[in-house]
């Protein structure tokens, strides 16, 4: 048996009223790729964040003992000393400085009091070719795109003399093709020696790249599933461990909804970017929606997708918008801007809630009611008990976890936020609905909850968009799906006839254009 | 060909340097304009004044700008300009002056009024600091509460009295200058304020405090993860800040010869124009010592040329005030197009 590099004993930390870790027990070798799953709010970060010091020494109970001593970190410089490096999910770097400062901020090279500028650059470039990056170290972050700044994560933390790298949800912002990228350079270090721990709620990438999967869930270690096997552990088997029950459906059946006529038809409508108005974003999209209809967009980060949505609803995004809307069978000419969208009865319901969906420092009540408060209101005036009534309403209707609607936003879940929103636009009433990435970042529990909500969506006869950069969800929700490629509908199928290799195959074959 | 095509990047360079900062460009063309119009404009008497005018500003956008580069401000500067007016004009007094404010004190000498002036300058920028980073006030509130006390003071310290009879090495020191050509003399102020300017550029693009402030700037949370102290790095910033301002109002009085806690009222509002038209960016992460050195001299500019035009003093607020609206809308619409 391999020598093991951490282990972490009886680790208990506790938060005032919330115990966050129970007697964790966690086990590294040296030189493998380690996985941490579950839910979110299970403790897989609290457990990385004693690790790396930012919860110091003294703050929990337990032990840490990384190659065969003891340690105390009481902040994360001593845990960098030693070579735990961690990634966080948010990217943090500093989009207006180089990625050379960028990759030695808080770690400069030179003298105590003049930093050596040539040193720096020359180190980073030689760090960035080993993580594939052909960029100078001179270009500014905010120059290279969401995967490539990954890949600068990566060798910011390379150039730390990282012997343990921790990588928090590393490939959540990245499209498919460098997610890849990304696990296959994991699987690169490791033969070089490198151990690592990776944060995923990707669970297929998990069982590509994982040698050893361990399961959290409510604070504790619940089992740690050996995958160096010839076959990669299946999904359903980690899926288990993470809700402590076997999922059988992780796709609810939708039943007794009948799709009715045409609601949405969109025809020939191209978008173009409002920076570069030459550049088409969305390019000649034809597409039709029916009463009770869930239809799939898929395609990947940048396909456009987004933007489609957006210039559909009320044109918040693009300029030079051509082509025709019609709504059950009529022309409608929608003004710039989403109250006009919103008397059209669409909703868009977006990818981003924190950053535009959901006021964070408000409470759900108030969430709940923005976006049509004409319904609560007598004349200019909210009516106080209305609001409270249809906040009430909606977390029974959509089992948001919560004690009071009188919650801010900002401290519920990401699943429960994500209800939050979609009661937001539920309460607006409208007849169709555009769901750009429902799920994102919500744990697997959540994401079931989500689906049953789109499900009676449907049932009550809304016709429903989802945008997806997953494909099983796509495949398992939709009834049927367009696919989407540089600003292109390179295809569209009937749920029944599509899988996996034939979508992926339409969007090879429309060509990258690379 | 190549020649060609040289001169036609240097144009799109030029444009691009032009579009990039319209105010600087459109003072400039007012200036040439002004100059040709009015006679004396373009004197070398004319130059010094401005120069002499920029120096003190400059020290004093400087202290501010980063304050301003992490997304803070400091409504402070102003009143502790005028504070540190006031002390050093008590203490430079002279011995045999009938209208000695502290009369307990003997004759000091200058180089240790400044010293005092300054520890005092830093402890109005720690106290700044602790408020900002430890009580979690933001920073507008903050030197809003602040800069009220320090007025305050300078108040109660000169019992609101106009401060004069100082030692005639402190005014002529402060006042000197070398050369005469023409008129065009060289303020030895213009010299303290090079060598500042090269300081504050050292820090800002070789020293690592320089790097964590536009760290901060840019996205404080990636700055913490990455191991910066950001509660040292703010404490440091609003201290310099405080030295920078104790060391304008030292100058200051100096140069009036005389001093009053009304001093200084209004310059933190020009150092932060100054900084914004020189390209400090209200979003915070953005700008340069010579932008803000550009900032600062375009501004006094604005000020000369609307004296020579022979408009109403009055107005001159109105004018001085639609620049900076100017100024920031340009500087927000950069922002808006990024994203």
């Amino acid at each position: 048996m391999a020598k093991i590099l951490l282990e972490m004993k009886n680790i208990t930390k506790t938060f005032p009223g919330v115990k966050a870790l129970d007697n964790v027990n966690f086990q590294v070798e040296e030189g493998e790729i380690h996985a941490l799953v579950g839910e979110n709010g299970a403790g897989k970060s609290t457990l990385m964040n004693v690790l790396s010091g930012i919860y110091p020494y003294g703050t929990y109970e337990g032990d840490i003992i990384y190659d065969g001593k003891v340690c105390q970190f009481h902040n994360i410089k001593d845990s960098e000393k030693l070579g735990i490096v961690i990634i966080h999910q948010e990217l943090a770097l500093v989009p207006e400085m180089t990625i050379g400062e960028n990759m030695y901020l808080g770690n400069e090279r030179g003298h105590k009091l003049a930093i050596d500028w040539n040193t720096t650059y020359s180190e980073a470039d030689k760090y960035l070719r080993m993580v594939g990056l052909s960029e100078s170290s001179k270009t500014q972050v905010k120059d290279i795109g969401t995967g490539k700044q990954q890949l600068v994560e990566i060798a910011k933390a390379l150039a730390k003399q990282a012997r343990l790298l921790i990588l928090d949800e590393p490939t959540s912002s990245l499209n498919e093709e460098d997610s890849r990228a990304l696990l296959d350079l994991m699987l690169g270090f490791k033969k070089q020696g490198m151990t690592m721990i990776i944060i995923s709620h990707k669970l297929n990438e998990v069982a590509y790249v994982a040698d050893k999967i361990t399961v959290v869930r409510d604070g504790a270690t619940i089992e740690t599933i050996d995958n160096r096997g010839p076959e990669p552990v299946s999904e359903e088997r980690i899926i288990k461990g993470m809700v402590g029950r076997e999922m059988t459906n992780r796709f609810p059946k939708r039943e007794g909804v009948t799709v009715g006529d045409i609601q949405l038809e969109v025809d020939n409508w191209t978008v173009h970017h409002p920076l570069y108005p030459e550049r088409k974003v969305v390019d000649n999209v034809s597409m039709y929606v029916r009463k009770g209809e869930v239809v799939g967009i898929y395609g990947l980060m940048g396909a456009g997708r987004t933007e489609l949505a957006m210039s559909i609803f009320g044109q918040t995004y693009g300029v030079n918008i051509s082509g025709t809307m019609k709504i059950d069978g009529k022309e409608v000419k929608i003004k710039k801007g989403a109250d006009d969208a919103i008397r059209h009865k669409i909703a868009y319901v977006t990818e981003d809630r924190k950053g535009n969906g959901l006021v964070l420092s408000q409470s759900i009540k108030v969430n709940t009611s923005l976006a049509h408060l004409d319904a609560i209101s007598n004349h200019m005036v909210i009516d106080g008990d209305k609001e409270y009534a249809v906040a009430e309403e909606y977390r029974e209707k959509l089992k948001t976890k919560t004690p009071s609607v009188e919650q801010l936003v900002g401290n519920l879940s990401g699943g429960n936020q994500q209800k939050v929103l979609l009661a937001k636009w539920m309460f607006a009433e409208p007849d169709i609905m555009l769901l750009d990435e429902p799920t994102r970042g919500i744990d697997v529990g959540a994401k079931y909850e989500i689906y049953c909500i789109i499900n009676d969506l449907a049932a009550a006869g809304k016709c429903v968009v989802m945008i997806s950069s997953e494909l099983p969800e796509v495949l398992g929700m939709s009834d049927r799906i367009y696919i989407m490629n540089e600003g292109k509908f390179v295809g569209e199928m009937k749920a029944s006839e599509a899988t996996q290799e034939n979508i992926m195959a339409l969007i090879l074959q429309s060509g990258r254009g690379d | 060909m190549e020649a060609t095509k040289n001169q036609s990047s240097f144009g799109k360079k030029l444009i691009k340097i032009i579009t990039r900062n319209p105010i600087v460009f459109l003072l400039l063309i007012a200036a040439i304009v002004v100059g040709c119009m009015v006679d004396n404009f373009f004197s070398w008497g004319n130059l010094t004044n401005l120069l002499s005018n920029t120096a003190i500003r400059f020290l004093i956008a400087l202290g501010v700008s980063g304050c301003l580069i992490t997304k803070g401000t400091d409504l402070s500067a102003g009143r502790q300009v005028g504070f540190a007016a006031v002390i050093a004009g008590i203490m430079c007094q002279r011995g045999d002056y009938n209208g000695r404010l502290w009369k307990f004190l003997p004759e000091m000498n200058i180089g240790l009024v400044f010293i005092i002036v300054v520890a005092f300058g830093l402890v109005w920028g720690l106290i700044n600091g602790f408020i900002v980073t430890k009580l979690h006030v933001p920073p507008f509130i903050a030197t809003l509460g602040t800069q009220t006390i320090i007025y305050g003071i300078s108040l109660v310290i000169s019992d609101a009295q106009p401060i004069g009879g100082f030692q005639k090495i402190y005014t002529t020191l402060i006042n000197g200058r070398i050369g005469d050509v023409k008129g065009f003399h060289l303020p030895y102020l213009l010299f303290v304020a090079a060598v500042f300017g090269i300081v504050f550029w050292f820090i800002y693009n070789k020293m690592r405090f320089g790097k964590y402030m536009y760290a901060i700037g840019g996205n404080d949370v990636a700055a913490e993860v990455s191991g910066v102290n950001t509660t040292r790095t703010l404490m440091r910033i609003y201290t310099t800040a405080g030295i920078m301002y104790a060391i304008a109002g030292y100058l200051l009085a100096a140069k009036s010869g005389g001093a009053s806690a009304s001093m200084g009222q209004g310059y933190e509002l020009e150092a932060i124009a100054g900084c914004t038209i020189g390209g400090v960016s209200t979003t915070g992460g953005i700008g340069t010592v010579p932008g803000i050195l550009i900032g600062v001299l375009v501004f006094e500019l604005l000020k000369i040329i609307l004296q020579f035009l022979g408009v109403n003093p009055y107005y001159n607020y109105v004018v001085q005030g639609l620049v900076i609206v100017l100024a920031v809308s340009l500087d927000i619409r950069k922002y808006i197009a990024k994203k």
